[in-house]
Order: structure tokens, then sequence, then C-alpha cells
């Protein structure tokens, strides 16, 4: 079967390219189209008017609208990993090999199963699941919402890695215009005509707005003439920018304005190397909104089936793409906008069955039939409309034949995006409706039918007035148009109907807005999250209004009294990709790579992130299987002979000024203004209100002139929070910082070989030996014939052990050197585990002890925090609060049982006794097996712990369902007076 | 939001890092007899309020300034930019 259909619905003219033919597939139907023609135009032509199922009772539906507001028409397009759900079919644009699936239906849109919710719909009205779904609470997890979600969905997604690529971008202007209908054509050849950098955004893409849809004359021309006339000046401009399938989604603070242009979702695939979408960020010195007006349905029996539409739409399809939903239309109307449609349809050649008016004064025809004072009480067919059911103005009954209805309520002024910054719009009692009011965000005003200038000479004069008022420039000429002044009055729905729907993609009908009301529902924002009334993807651009006035109208209140719900961003759904952009995988945030990366990645080093960083976490060697072989290796031949380990991650600051022995005394809660020139001095900071912040050590190679290091997780806080001090704690001080991260590549070079390696390097001029470098000395230095190096001798390990720091560029050549240099004594290089097992060892504090909750006084480092002076934090910290007598003190503890396993993040308990939080003596911070102890050892944080040596605990972990019994010791597990780091 | 930097001109405030209340930079005097009340409340102790607030954000993306920035909390208006050293030198702090 060729499944081929021909474009039976297709009519003459229209703007597409016929020359072109385009196949596509829907639910695996073979169609053609034309290019020009969105998914919705091409399905039309072809006879489908069924495109897809509601969210709730499963009915069939095909689409409302021909533009952004759609509820109905929602498919999944195209296939696999490039499969997008929830995808409005009257937006899509056609191409060649498109494919698409209706969604909401099992096994097919024709025959669904779920359906069955239809009949039972009694049951099923506003607020059922809250009703239903309520006990047991245990149900809902696993039993109801995982139905719920299956039955009630929309599109599933594909499961796949996206393969497109989605980009960001910035884009300034003095004028960004939204929506490129006349008032937006005309506000940009005034301001571009004046020489102003403009940007026209449109969501179509094309430009033109309504001029595209409609048969009319504009400046004595077909207005799709004066359209192309118009953009092509436009394009002319340098100053000029155009953005077509460019949706400006939010009015954010400031004039910035969010964008999406879809570059690609035209196509069948992204051009080589072209996005799929941008995610434009656009700074705009003044805005106007243009974005038009949206038609407004009316609520009656059945008026959801597939061929019932806006008035406006039909308009759009027959005159622009050239179909007819139907061979034979009726149109539904409270004003005289219906009646247009009427015409265009008959000049078509298409059937008007009648114009059904609910006024009893309307426009009359000599060529169809026009029912005044009558409305549309039912209608019938079963997967698309057949008949519709109408009562005529003397109360007959009559039905009438048809294959699609148009439906006209009058129209929305489209005032969205006035409402970003909370502004409320007003009401208009001459158009029933709510035009922009209130605040408007900062630089924006509104033109067009957006403003409730519902005539096109209105849109065009406004357009061009509105960007003359801007920059008090000159308007553009503008052209002659209809200036009919729009008359719409108020009809919201059909007397005595029931199912007849507001939302159509939410399955909320009239019935159900006055059922919420009469259960209690009556704010609006209640009436809008019970019934769930414009919260699908479609926001209830067409539906909102009629729940609004069927409130307003049981309330016995006026609609503006009744009030509205919050406009907010985004305009239209966004992909999840567009608002992330490249941040995907390993470009979620920056990785920084030490200048050494690349040898330890030949060494076949495994590597571990730490913050932006990757450092390298062990170094395995041939026979090793288990981490921590490679780890327990590492430490003993460090501890034996000679490590080396790349330091450069931690956070280097210069400090220079005559005042900046000063700064670091106000820094750190340790005294630093007596530090003698060549010397390196642990330094503990405080948080203002006395908890510890940051460790590290500070260096003074000068007079005036201090290293500052801190540990590699908060180099970029403790930055921050010195230039807070500098800038505005001691503003006159004469202090500089500058971070250093980056320049310095630095290594540790630890164990009783380390001199002897590191005396091979070091240029004979500089004496390192014990009595002329002792511990904590800092110099600089040369090394390998004249590189400017600087050396600390500082240890983590434990061991005799120095800090050996050379310019960026340098860093892979010297560790290839100490490698080489070192194989006498055989060096190992070490990682971040062996790191934390020696300081561990050690007792060292890092940041599992430097938790954000622990003080100098739990580090057993109280008797630091210097009386003397006045230093960020001093003061909060002596708060009785945090120097109880039971306070939490930093100690070590092993198993009793060498092979028990010490658990971090698991909490002591005395020896006997409850294990309950009431009886809680402490926690463990840090575990590490020790190679040196033989067993694993933990540091812990325990009451009055450093008066509990030797006692014999219960370490608990609920969490691994572990409990064994420890004995509470020095932190210091190995070398306790400290000899070796020394010697 | 755009915050009009005093050296550098108008800058996205995605370049900042925010902090909160500018009292910050009114850190007591460490002599005081009512010291311990003073930092407690220095440390601890925020406006709030709905409107007018003075802030402090910090040039991380940028030249590393602390600026002072009035801004009505309700609508985002910004109404001053300084420099939070000029602020804290106006407020007598020095060394």
């Amino acid at each position: 079967m060729s499944g081929q259909m021909t474009q039976v619905n297709r009519l003459d003219g229209g703007q597409i390219d016929r020359g072109s033919s385009l196949k596509f597939k829907f639910d695996g139907k073979s169609f053609t189209g034309h290019a020009g023609d969105t998914l919705a135009s091409a399905l039309l032509a072809n006879g489908v008017r069924l495109m897809g199922r509601s969210f709730k009772y499963h009915r069939p539906r095909g689409p409302l609208s021909a533009g952004s507001e759609e509820p109905n028409a929602i498919v999944t397009l195209r296939d696999g990993a490039r499969a997008e759900p929830n995808t409005r079919a009257t937006t899509a644009e056609l191409f060649e090999g498109l494919t698409a699936r209706s969604q909401n239906c099992w096994p097919s849109v024709k025959f669904d199963v779920m359906a069955v919710n239809d009949a039972a719909s009694d049951f099923l009205a506003a607020g059922f699941y809250y009703k239903t779904f309520m006990w047991p609470a245990s149900f809902w997890e696993k039993v109801y919402e995982p139905i719920i979600r299956r039955a009630a969905g929309l599109g599933a997604l594909s499961m796949q890695e996206d393969p497109d690529q989605y980009d960001k971008g910035f884009r300034h202007c003095d004028l960004l215009i939204i929506g490129a209908g006349p008032s937006g054509l005309m506000a940009a050849l005034t301001a571009g005509r004046a020489g102003k950098d403009v940007i026209l955004a449109d969501e179509d893409f094309a430009l033109g707005g309504r001029l595209l849809s409609e048969n009319m004359a504009v400046g004595g021309k077909a207005a799709l003439d004066w359209t192309t006339q118009t953009v092509a000046e436009l394009s002319s401009m340098p100053n000029v920018r155009l953005m077509t399938r460019t949706t400006v989604m939010g009015a954010f603070d400031h004039g910035i304005y969010g964008a999406v242009e879809r570059v690609s979702d035209h196509l069948f695939e992204p051009a080589a190397g072209k996005p799929r979408q941008i995610l434009w960020r656009i700074y705009a010195g003044k805005t106007m909104l243009c974005a038009g007006a949206i038609e407004r349905p009316i609520a009656f029996e059945n008026n959801d089936r597939p061929g019932i539409m806006l008035a406006s739409a039909m308009r759009s399809y027959v005159n622009r793409w050239a179909v007819t939903p139907a061979q034979r239309v009726a149109i539904f109307t409270s004003c005289d906008d219906g009646h247009r449609t009427a015409a265009d349809l008959h000049a078509k050649g298409v059937k008007i069955a009648a114009v059904i008016d609910t006024r009893s004064e309307t426009p009359m025809s000599m060529d169809y039939e026009v029912l005044a004072g009558a409305q549309v009480i039912n209608t019938k067919g079963r997967l698309g409309l057949a008949f519709v059911e109408v009562q005529q103005a003397d109360g007959s009954m009559r039905t009438l034949e048809c294959g699609a209805l148009g439906v006209s309520g009058g129209w929305n002024p489209n005032v969205h995006l006035t409402c970003h910054q909370r502004g409320r719009p007003a009401w208009n009692a001459e158009l029933s409706a709510f035009v922009p009011g209130g605040t408007l965000p900062p630089g924006m005003s509104v033109a067009g039918a957006a403003s409730g200038d519902l005539s096109t000479y209105g849109a065009l004069h406004s357009g061009a007035k509105g960007a003359a008022d801007a920059f008090g420039i000159k308007a553009a000429d503008v052209p002659t148009a209809a200036d009919t002044p729009a008359k719409q009055s108020a009809f919201w729905y059909v007397e005595g109907c029931k199912r007849a729907w507001l939302d159509q993609q939410n399955d909320v009908t009239v019935k159900d807005v006055k059922l919420a009301h009469q259960e209690g529902f009556k704010s609006v924002e209640h009436l809008k999250r019970y019934t769930t009334l414009g919260m699908a993807t479609d926001q209830g651009k067409t539906s909102n209004m009629g729940g609004l006035a069927i409130m307003a109208e049981i309330a016995g209140k006026g609609i503006p009294d009744v009030g509205t719900t919050i406009f907010r961003p985004p305009y239209t759904p966004v992909s999840i990709g567009a608002l992330a952009g490249r941040m995907r995988g390993m470009e979620f945030h920056p990785t920084r790579l030490t200048p050494s990366h690349f040898w330890a990645k030949e060494r076949g080093a495994v590597f571990v992130e730490v913050g932006n960083w990757l450092r390298a976490q062990w170094f395995p060697i041939e026979g090793e299987t288990h981490w921590r072989q490679s780890v327990d290796r590492e430490v003993k031949a460090t501890r034996a002979s000679v490590g080396v380990c790349d330091c450069t991650t931690l956070g280097k600051i210069d400090v220079q000024g005559a005042d900046a022995a000063t700064f670091l005394n106000k820094l750190y809660c340790n005294p630093f203004a007596k530090l003698a020139v060549g010397k390196v001095r642990y330094g503990l900071m405080l948080r203002e209100d006395g908890i510890a912040m940051d460790d590290g050590t500070a260096g003074r190679l000068a007079e005036d002139h201090f290293v500052v290091t801190t540990t590699t997780a908060k180099a970029g806080p403790v930055y921050q929070h010195m230039e807070f001090v500098r800038q505005c704690l001691m503003p006159d001080a004469d202090v500089q910082l500058i971070s250093t991260t980056e320049a310095w590549a630095q290594y540790a070079v630890a164990g009783p070989n380390s001199r002897k390696l590191l005396q091979k390097i070091v240029d004979p001029e500089f004496d390192i030996s014990n009595e002329a470098f002792e511990f904590m000395a800092c110099a600089n230095i040369t090394v390998c014939g004249g590189l400017r190096a600087r050396l600390f001798r500082i240890s983590f390990s434990g061991e005799m052990a120095f800090e050996i720091a050379v310019p960026s560029r340098y860093g892979d050549a010297l560790m290839r050197k100490l490698m080489e240099e070192g194989e006498e004594f055989d060096v190992v290089p070490y990682g971040t585990e062996a790191l934390g097992v020696m300081r561990i060892e050690k007792g060292h504090a890092a940041g599992n002890e430097l938790n954000g909750t622990t003080t100098a006084n739990n580090l057993g480092m109280g008797r630091m925090v210097s009386k003397k002076k006045d230093s960020i934090g001093t003061v909060l910290s002596e708060r009785a609060g945090l120097n109880e007598e039971d306070a939490l003190k930093l100690v070590g503890v092993k198993p009793l049982a060498r092979e028990d396993k010490i658990t971090a993040g698991g909490h002591l308990m005395a020896a006997d006794g409850p294990v309950d939080a009431a009886h809680d003596q402490g926690y463990v911070t840090s575990a590490a097996y020790s190679p040196e102890v033989g067993s694993m050892i933990g540091l812990a944080f325990i009451k009055s712990g450093d008066a509990r040596m030797g006692e014999k605990m219960r370490l608990v972990s609920p969490v691994t369902d572990s409990e064994v019994e420890v004995e509470v010791t020095s932190a210091h597990f190995v070398d306790p007076e400290g000899g070796r780091q020394r010697a | 939001m755009i915050i009009n930097h005093p050296l550098l001109g108008p800058r996205d405030s995605a370049e900042f890092v925010y902090m909160g209340d500018a009292r910050l930079i009114e850190r007591p005097d460490p002599e005081s007899d009512t010291v311990a009340e003073q930092f407690h409340d220095y440390a601890y102790l925020r406006d709030n309020p709905a409107g007018t607030l003075r802030e402090l954000w910090f040039h991380e993306g940028g030249d590393r300034s602390w600026l002072v920035v009035t801004r009505d909390t309700r609508t985002h208006e910004i109404s001053k930019v300084e420099l939070a050293r000029d602020v804290a030198r106006s407020k007598g702090r020095s060394k």
C-alpha cells in the first residue's frame, strides 16, 4: 500500500511553495505537503482533523488554532534520540522526511483504550485526584501516582541523549520589537529609518503577523505585498536585525529579555556546526510589545470535536496555507469577526453551511445563510465534527451538517509579557477584555492589538507612534488600511451547557469551574489549581478568560473584581536543552587541569574531581588490582624514602603592601604581625561568628610580601573574604591582593630523602640543609640552573617535607625532573588518597574537620586564638555556648579488633548504655587504613575528647548497620613529637 | 539585572556575587564595653525590608570590587551604586 493520500482540502493561492513536494509521516501514514506548510496545515490539507487525545478524558482532538496558543494538536516530533514530545503541530514547520506521532493514545489515536475515562467523566470532575487518591498515604508514591502518570500524561521523553547542540548568546539593541505584525513592522520602520539599533523578533518563520492571514488592503495594495515590500526595506537596513523563529519568552529585570531562536527545528537535522536552538539574552534600551491578540473561543456542549476551531485560525489556514479544514463549514460567532471568516472561505469556494450569530442584529450576506440570535447547543461526530445542533432565535432547533465549525468570541490583547514584572492588566469594558495596565516592565510600551487597538490602521499607526515617542523621532508615514473600530461583546458560553470545554488541553469544563466555586474555591488562584484550568503547556491562552468570566458570573461580580492569575515566563515552553546550552556533561562547569596533568595521565593516574579541578587520586602500577594496594604502597614509600604530590590546586594568594602584616593579623585568629621574613606560619581563619572558616599557611618572602595558601575548596570564598576585609573594613590599608593559584605549579616533596632529592635540583648557591633552612622556613630560590622557584619547608604528611613552586609552564618539566632525579631514592608520585591517609595519621585537620560547625576550641587550637589582638571572629569565638566544658574535641579513634572498620560519619557512644541521640558522644569525621598503625584509624570530635584518652567506646553507624568497639587516642598516630618533620 | 559599576559602567549581575545587607561594613568596635552584644547583632541580625535595601555585591567576574548597591527589593530598581571602599571611609573606617 502506498499510503499516500491526496491533499483533498487544498485550495488555490496561499503562501506555500507548490513547486515543492514534501513527504512526511503522521502516525505511520505517509502524506505530502509543501514548503511553507506547518504540520497542522499539511494534515488538514490531507483531510486529517484528528491529531491527538486530551489529557484526562482522552477525547479526540484536532487543532483549535493556527499558532503557538494551540492547546490540542500536540504531537511528538521526530524519532529516536531527536524525538521531541509536546510539540504544537500548528507551529511545527513541515520538512522533507518529518515524522510525528500523536500522544495520549494507546493503541492508536482512533481507538484509545483510555477513552473509557470519558464515559466515566461523572467521577473524574474537578478535584478528582485530590478527593480520591488520598488514603492510605503510602499508596500515593507506589500505586496512585504511577497509574495516574501513565494514564494522564503528555508525550514521553526518548530517554536518549540529545545529539544536538544548543547555544547561548547575548545581543544589545536600542529597541527590541516583539512581534512583526502591522504594528511591529511600522515600529521597526520608524526606528530603523532613524538609525536606531533595532531587533525585530517574531516566533513565526515569516514576518507579517496577521497580515499573512488576512485578505485585505494596506497602502492601496494587497496586505501581503505591503508586508513583503516593508520586510525588504527592513532587511536592507544594517541597523535592523530581523529574527524569525524567535520567541521572546520572558521580560526580566532592567530591560533584559530572554528569547529562544529555533535555528534548526525546521530542518530534518541541524546543518553541520549549527545549533538546534539558541537562547538569547537581549539587553534592550526600549521595548515595544507588538504581540497582537488571541481570539477567544465560545464554550458550548461538545465544543472540542476535531474540526471545531477558532474562526481566525480558519482564515489563516484558508488565506495563508490554502487549506480548508472541511468542504462544508459553519461559523459560530458573537462579533463581526466571524463574518469575515465566512466571507473569506466563501470567496475561496468553500461551502458555508451557515453563520450562527448570537446577536439579534448581525451583518447579513447574499451568499450564505446567517442565523441571527442563534446558538450552537451541541455537536455530533465520533472522531470529528459531523453535525452542529443550533437553537434558533425563535427557539426552534436545527441540525446543520458540516465538517468544521469556526468559533469567534472576540479577541484578547496578548498582554502576557506586560505582566512579567508583576504588572496587572486593566479591564477594558468596551472590548470586554484585559488590556495592558499597571506598571509595565521598565522601558516597555505596547502597540497594536496587544494594546487593545484592534483595527489594522490602529495597529499600523500605534506602532509608528510608539517608536517615534520612545526616541523623540519622526514616525514613518502610516499606510491606508481598514480602521473600523472593533466592536466585541462578551459571550463566554452557551447557557445550560455542561461538558463544554474551556481548557481543552487539561480537560476543564464549564461544569468543573462551577463545581469548584460550589466547593469553596472562589479565588481565581484556587480555581486554577483545583481545576488545573490554564495550567497546561499552553498556559490557558485560549481558556483563562472564559474561566474568569464564569467565576465572575457565579460570584455576582465583574470580571475585573475577580482578577486574573499572574502571567509568568516563559511565554511558550522552552526546551531544557536551550536553557542548558553547552553546559552538558563535562562542560557543565569548567575543568581545571594542573600543569603536570598530562604527565599524571601518562603515569596512569586515576583522577578525582575536586571542585573544578581534576586531581590524581592514586597512581596504580602493574599488578595492582585494588586502590588500597596503590595507596598503601604510596604511603609506605613516602614515609620510607620520598614521595611527590601535586598540590597546585591549593589556593595561593599574593599579599603585598606596607600593611600586609597588619592585614593578615586581622584575618588570622593567631598572631602574624611579628612573623620573620623567610618564615612560614600555620594560620587559622575564623568566620565572624567564631566558627573556623579555613586554614593554610602564610609565608613571608619580604617585609611587605606574603604568600597565603588556602584549601583547594575554599580558594574562591577565602579570596572574596580577604577582599571584603581589605575594601570594606580596612579601606585605607596599603595592601594589594592577587590570586596566583594558576601562576605557580606547586609540589610537595615528602619523606626522609626529600632533602637529598631536592638538593639535586636546587642551585648550589642555596643551602637547604636543616641548619640553613629549618622547619617552617621559606625562600625565593632557583632550581635547575636558574629557574626561579619558591621553596617552603612545610609538612602535611608529618615527614620531613618541602613544597616547591615554579612558574606554571615549568610544572610538567619539574615533575618529570623530580621523578628522574628521584630514581635512586625509589621516589613515588602520590595522589590525594595517600595525602589523606598521611594527614589523618598525622592528625591534621582538613575539610572534614573544618566543616562549618567547628571552632578553634573543637579543633584543639583554642589556645592559638590570640587574646592580644582583634581579628575576625575572635569576639564571638569566646561565647559561652562555644566553650562549654564538654565541648567536642578533636581526637583519634582506632578499633580494638584490628580488622574492624572505622566508618566516617559514625557516632560514638559510651561503652555501655543506650545507643540514641540523647547519649551521643561525638562523631568520626575522617577515616582511613593506616599502614603505619596496621588497622583503620579515624579522626573524631568527642565531648571532652582530650580528657578521655584510652577510653573504650562504641562506634555505631545505623546507616551501614555497624557497631564496633574503639579506643580513644591522640589524633597524632604518627610521630606525635614532630621529630621527623624537623629532621 | 544590570549593575552600573562606578568604574566599569553597566555590568550584568551574573558577574557578581551577592552578600546582602551592607551593614556588614559597620563592624563594631572590638574595644567597646558591650562588645558581645554588638558582635552578636552584627553577625546575626540583618534587615530584610520590602523596599529599599543597601546591599553588598562582589564583582567576582570582573575587577573584584565590593560595591554597595541600593536596590528596591520589590521592583529590583537600583537607585545607587557606590564603591564599598568609599562607603567604608565615609563610615570612618580606615586601617
